[in-house]
């Protein structure tokens, strides 16, 4: 049996803190170099979630790099599949494939498509890139788990945009109605979609007050703070009888001052002289983490 | 005659033939299947009982899915538990499913080659007095151009219990068309079946016209090649129950053999039987060919056999498009 990583036990300490943070600046790094190698492709959601994502990767799944289809890891599904910059990062990263292959990020023969294809690369628990679909699949695969008697958990990432897919809700009743307390959602709650503020497109808020009501259990995060996020899935875990969402207030772009918050970044890649900016901005970051 | 290799049931043309309907072969198939193997789950979106579910529903509760009118969220959850190594097979009437979740199958089964079976109930204009928005007509057309997927269309619930019981045993995604009206039993449990084949129900020497004819439709083709053999017109009529994979050796060898076809179907004329085998002849082996089903319309309420002479898809129908078919096959011989 190979090493698994399963570190989500440990309490975390400032040492492993430090560590995450650095890997999430790591992660945004490789964001910027993939998208301006890629010359198309979203940063927003993927540079506001690499927090989200390095925790994922580095703390709390139970996951074997080296053997991505272990029948009893736990699954994080991707719904909003348009910000897999960020996954591709941190798999690779965590050792799924080598770096050198996020150069080929939306490009022919590759294994990352633009959109995540679970049959392409090994890792990817399904395909997603159609809003409003992950739900309903992460439900799915958390039925199996129960039929099957496994104890792993099952992550499904989801965008606040993506929720005014009527899918979205029909998904939202079934996992209350089946008591599905496998299932832990992640909401990126960044406020901002294609054409600008949530809010002013098809308000959503009160959003934890949404889920409640639909006997969901819902946690407000900041979503940028890894050891927030950390104790709110330990939390999440926790739960007997119900599902959990996660609401995690995340920045678009988070990490890079000039592209924060900005919804005409939500899926324009930057330039190169756009790129050298942002990336000195992250060194510099880095530089002061391991101060 | 009735193909004696076949083992078809020789009181077909009779005035009580027996009848059941199509869906019932799912609602058996499935149960078989749920005894077998204890992969197989099923969903449905609030249509258990007209979609045959509640056989399974009652003796395996626990692996059956209520999920509700929702046949989005039906199929995504269908996409989750293929790919996690369980067998779903996901009900409701073919306008909903696979018509109002399209593009849900699409990426989440088809796509993402997820293991999952999808009946689509209530299909054609036998749906009768519910009227034109419960009678699919345009599902095969509207999936047949996806890969990785598979189209079976029983012809009577005999072959629909085969058909889905060979669905669950193969892996990859399936789509199994079944209809809501008691049709005549053609078949025998005894009558092969295999998925991808297309069969010689009505045999003859020196056949004329080759009749293809999709699901209960069949049973009006038999009739009228019966009826034009006193006619001294001599006819092949074949079981197309898979249109996908389509078996073009056997289309090819009966293009060879009558260079004139005739299509029966319960569907658009387009994108369905008709189109598939005009498709491959265009490319392989050109034929004249005529085209019963739908005419680009659509239907409305009333009885099935009301709606099948309203809409020129009865057996008077299909005997004319072989006499036409003849005709164009000799002004065509004659042009050359």
């Amino acid at each position: 049996m190979e090493i698994v990583k399963n570190f989500s036990k440990q309490k975390i300490t400032l040492k492993k803190l430090k560590d995450l943070k650095l890997k999430a600046n790591k992660v945004r790094q490789l964001i910027i170099e993939m998208l301006l190698e890629a010359g198309s492709g979203h940063p927003g959601g993927a540079l506001g979630m690499a927090d989200i994502f390095t925790a994922f990767y580095f703390h709390i799944l139970k996951h074997n790099p080296r053997n991505p289809s272990w029948n009893d890891r736990d699954r994080l599904v991707l719904s909003n599949g348009h910000i897999c910059p960020v996954q591709y990062a941190t798999m690779a990263l965590s050792g799924y494939f080598p770096i050198e292959e996020l150069k080929t990020l939306r490009k022919i023969n590759s294994r990352l498509q633009g959109h995540p294809h679970r049959t392409a690369l090994p890792g990817i628990e399904t395909t997603s890139g159609a809003l409003g679909e992950g739900l309903s699949q992460a439900i799915g695969i958390a039925l199996a788990g129960n039929l099957d008697k496994k104890s792993h958990f099952i992550y499904c990432l989801t965008s606040d945009g993506e929720h005014e897919e009527g899918n979205i809700w029909e998904a939202v009743l079934f996992a209350a109605k089946n008591k599905l307390n496998n299932l832990i959602q992640v909401i990126d709650r960044n406020y901002i979609q294609i054409d600008g503020n949530t809010e002013n497109i098809m308000p959503l808020d009160p959003l934890k007050e949404k889920y409640e009501a639909f006997n969901w259990n819902a946690i407000e995060v900041d979503g940028n703070d890894i050891k927030d996020f950390i104790e709110a899935i330990e939390k999440a875990k926790l739960s007997s009888n119900k599902p959990t969402v996660i609401i995690a207030k995340t920045i678009l772009c988070k990490g890079v001052c000039f592209m924060e918050n900005d919804y005409h970044w939500h899926g324009k890649p930057p330039n190169k002289e756009e790129a050298g900016k942002a990336l000195v901005e992250l060194k510099i970051k880095e530089k002061k983490l391991n101060a | 005659m009735l193909n004696p290799d076949l083992k078809l049931n020789l009181k077909l043309f009779d005035l009580d033939v027996e009848v059941k309907p199509t869906r019932a072969g799912y609602g058996e198939g499935l149960l078989a299947l749920g005894a077998k193997n204890p992969n197989v789950i099923a969903l449905c979106a609030d249509l258990t009982e007209s979609t045959y579910n509640h056989l399974f529903a009652k003796m395996y509760p626990d692996r059956f899915f209520q999920v509700g009118v929702a046949e989005q969220n039906m199929a995504a959850i269908a996409a989750g538990l293929g790919i996690s190594g369980k067998i779903p097979f996901m009900s409701s009437y073919a306008v909903f499913s696979p018509g109002k979740n399209w593009e849900t199958i699409r990426t989440t089964i088809i796509y993402n080659q997820s293991n999952v079976k999808i009946a689509g109930h209530h299909a054609g204009i036998m749906t009768g007095p519910d009227g034109s928005t419960h009678q699919a007509t345009e599902d095969i057309a509207s999936i047949r151009s996806w890969p990785n997927i598979k189209i079976l269309v029983p012809c009577d619930s005999i072959e629909g219990k085969k058909a889905t019981i060979k669905a669950g045993e193969i892996k990859g995604p399936v789509y199994l068309r079944f209809t809501r009206d008691k049709t005549p039993i053609i078949t025998t449990p005894e009558t092969p079946f295999e998925i991808g084949e297309i069969q010689t129900f009505w045999t003859t020497d020196n056949p004329v016209v080759t009749i293809f004819a999709m699901g209960y439709m069949l049973y009006y083709a038999l009739f009228a090649a019966k009826e034009l053999e006193t006619e001294k017109i001599k006819t092949l009529v074949v079981n197309v129950s898979t249109i996908k994979p389509f078996d073009e050796k056997t289309v090819f060898s009966l293009a060879k053999k009558t260079r004139a076809f005739v299509s029966v179907e319960d569907h658009q004329v387009m994108g369905g039987l008709g189109g598939t085998i005009a498709e491959f002849c265009a490319k392989n082996i050109p034929t004249v060919m005529e085209f019963v089903g739908l005419q680009n319309t659509f239907a409305e309420s009333g009885t099935p056999r009301e709606l099948i002479e309203k809409y020129k898809m009865g057996k008077n129908h299909i005997k004319a498009a072989v006499k036409k078919v003849m005709q164009r096959k000799i002004h065509l011989r004659c042009s050359d």
